[in-house]
């Protein structure tokens, strides 16, 4: 290429000017994002604080079952023998038959531990995320069911199409090593 | 009986409520008289930060073997392979997350906003393409989008569209690119990403309109050749601009051009440039008077530019979910609105007073009004740059792909004689195998 001596056009200069100078740009933009990123990943997660327990969770994500479930807080649950996330509010009878229960899906298994108490839990694979359940429960209750992003599910999305659409701005990135905000941790 | 047995329990549990005057706990927690353990919730640990390197990896690799590909290798089959391994790694298997494209917002995000953070993955995903650019072209474009990949295999029927238009259009491209860096900066969200038309395929995803518009997308590419990539793609503009600088590039001959014009019409993306006629000497002259011209109209250009950008501000600004909550509840407020809406009731649970609502709003527009100015003055520059750019007239002897527009697909190769002779010297001439290029 040297060998044949071409003489430095005005536009080459101008190129390997603005060549250089872009790759300083890319390498000092590097350096920069480099010092300002972190090793680990946002995730998004859910304030369970701020939910109010729409149930657009159920609706909105990406997957055609949402990777949001609802998750129970045992340590700040009532163990109530009637549970208002549990039951219907108005029900035929008092039984634990289906149309008596409020999760749509049947999703809440409850289990006897001793008089009065039961203990509740949530079958995931069940769990649609409508929050009907969260909305009971703190409606009359501790509170204790509420719902987050399961992450074993979550596709991670860069803008999560259910934050887009949170009334209530409940949907937050956090950093991966703490990818939950667990209401009793909270 | 045991209706009525609940019904009393519930009364009580509200005066139980009441009595604790809305703290937390209403219940009493029990006291277990057996062994009973009362259990944690399990934290699945997120399965995505574990591909992070991993997928970094791969991009750089599959930057560098396309770049070896479109330069060295010259061969339209294995870009091909190489594209359909991108469409199912980064599209179908990563699910389109992260990318490049979506990760401009990331990077604009980060700046406008300290509490967050770019993941390192994401700086390598926005830089990597950009470097790589600089050195060999559009090498991203050609095999390793997923986006790319899946416009670039349903290209059957392509249309010419004329220069002028492209040009015309990619000024929608730069709008988007602007309006994403705005809607970033602001925290109203990544546009990129929301808007993806192909997202809906990699994920499968239910929703509807977003499986619209990437079929669209690809109706509109069988005839229109990756109409994503040229008129929206607001990354593909960075990539164009390296492209232009870049240190090695595509060459439709391996060695010489004998103008045979074989290649003329062969690319489905209008990036082969033709050489031009002989200019005679007034032309330039001309196109000096015009760029004169076009320099003083400039400044005003942008003035109209950044005022259209200031007076659009506040419906740009409706795109905010602070602009449109604080909305909501002024309108609540003034009666015009008497149906609770949900953001309302959130509102009201967070026991935010409307007046600091009002407040946020206030800064948000504030943003807004700069940003908007900004993005207006913006594309308005970039219009005037394009029309001193079709000003002038420049000087070409050979076919030639077009450094920024060329996206490095490798269609051309096959079509230039030079390359069946530099292919197989000894039976040049007498081949017709390589039909599967042509496609």
């Amino acid at each position: 290429m040297s060998d044949q001596n071409v003489p430095l056009s005005r536009r080459q200069i101008l190129r390997d000017g603005l060549w250089t100078a872009s790759l300083t740009a890319c390498g000092a933009a590097g350096a920069a994002l480099a010092a300002l990123s972190r090793r680990d990943s946002y995730v998004w997660q859910i304030n369970p604080h701020k939910c109010i327990g729409c149930d657009r969770c159920a609706t909105h994500c990406v997957l055609s079952e949402s990777a949001v479930k609802c998750v129970h807080a045992y340590s700040m649950c009532g163990y109530c023998d009637l549970c208002t996330g549990y039951f219907d509010p108005d029900p035929k009878s008092l039984d634990t038959g289906a149309e008596n229960q409020l999760c749509p899906t049947g999703a809440i298994r409850r289990r006897f531990i001793e008089e009065p108490y039961f203990e509740f839990t949530i079958d995931e694979k069940l769990c649609i995320g409508c929050a009907k359940c969260v909305v009971g429960c703190s409606a009359f209750g501790n509170g204790s069911l509420f719902l987050q992003i399961r992450h074993d599910r979550c596709l991670n999305c860069n803008e999560c199409a259910i934050a887009r659409v949170c009334p209530s701005q409940a949907f937050v990135r956090v950093p991966s090593r703490q990818p939950y905000l667990m209401k009793d941790q909270i | 009986m045991k209706k009525s047995a609940a019904k009393t329990l519930i009364v009580l549990i509200i005066l139980f409520w009441t009595g604790l005057a809305g703290g937390v706990r209403r219940l009493p927690p029990p006291q277990f008289e057996t062994d009973y353990q009362i259990p944690t919730a399990t934290e699945p640990p997120p399965r995505m930060s574990v591909w992070d390197p991993a997928d970094v990896a791969v991009l750089f690799g599959a930057l560098l073997l396309s770049s070896w590909l479109t330069l060295k290798k010259r061969s339209r089959r294995w870009i091909v392979g190489l594209m359909i391994f991108s469409l199912a790694y980064f599209g179908f298997w990563r699910k389109g997350c992260i990318c490049p494209i979506g990760a401009v917002g990331n990077v604009s995000l980060s700046l406008f906003d300290p509490s967050y953070a770019l993941p390192a993955a994401a700086t390598a995903f926005f830089l990597l393409p950009l470097l790589a650019g600089l050195f060999f072209g559009r090498a991203f474009c050609g095999a390793v989008c997923p986006l790319g990949a899946i416009q670039d295999l349903v290209v059957l029927h392509p249309l010419m569209v004329p220069g002028w238009m492209e040009t015309a259009l990619r000024l929608g491209a730069w709008l988007y690119l602007a309006l994403s860096v705005l809607y970033a900066a602001t925290g109203s969200g990544l546009l990129i990403c929301r808007y993806d038309p192909f997202i809906a395929f990699f994920r499968l995803s239910p929703n509807s309109l977003l499986w619209l518009l990437g079929l669209l997308f690809l109706a509109v590419g069988v005839f229109i050749g990756r109409p994503y990539c040229r008129f929206v793609c607001p990354y593909g503009l960075l990539l164009r601009q390296a492209g232009r600088l870049s240190r090695r590039h595509v060459t439709i001959t391996p060695d010489e051009c004998i103008h045979c014009r074989l290649c003329e019409d062969v690319c489905p993306f209008g990036a082969i440039d033709k050489p031009t006629a002989h200019w005679p000497a007034e032309i330039f002259a001309r196109d000096r008077r015009r760029m004169i011209f076009l320099f003083v109209l400039l400044p005003v250009l942008v003035a109209v530019g950044g005022w259209i950008g200031y007076r659009v501000h506040p419906a740009l600004a409706q795109g905010n979910p602070t602009v449109a909550l604080a909305r909501q509840v002024q309108e609540m407020e003034s009666g015009r609105m008497t149906e609770l809406t949900d953001p309302i009731k959130a509102f009201h649970t967070t026991g935010t007073s409307v007046g600091a609502l009002y407040a946020q709003r206030d800064q948000v527009l504030q943003k807004f009004a700069v940003g908007g100015t900004l993005v207006g003055a913006f594309v308005a520059l970039i219009a005037a740059g394009k029309l001193i750019a079709v000003s002038i007239h420049r000087v070409r002897t050979d076919y030639q792909a077009n450094r920024a527009g060329c996206l490095s697909c490798g269609r051309c190769f096959a079509y230039c004689p030079r390359q069946r002779i530099a292919d197989k010297p000894e039976s040049a001439g007498n081949r017709g195998s390589e039909k599967e290029s042509a496609v």
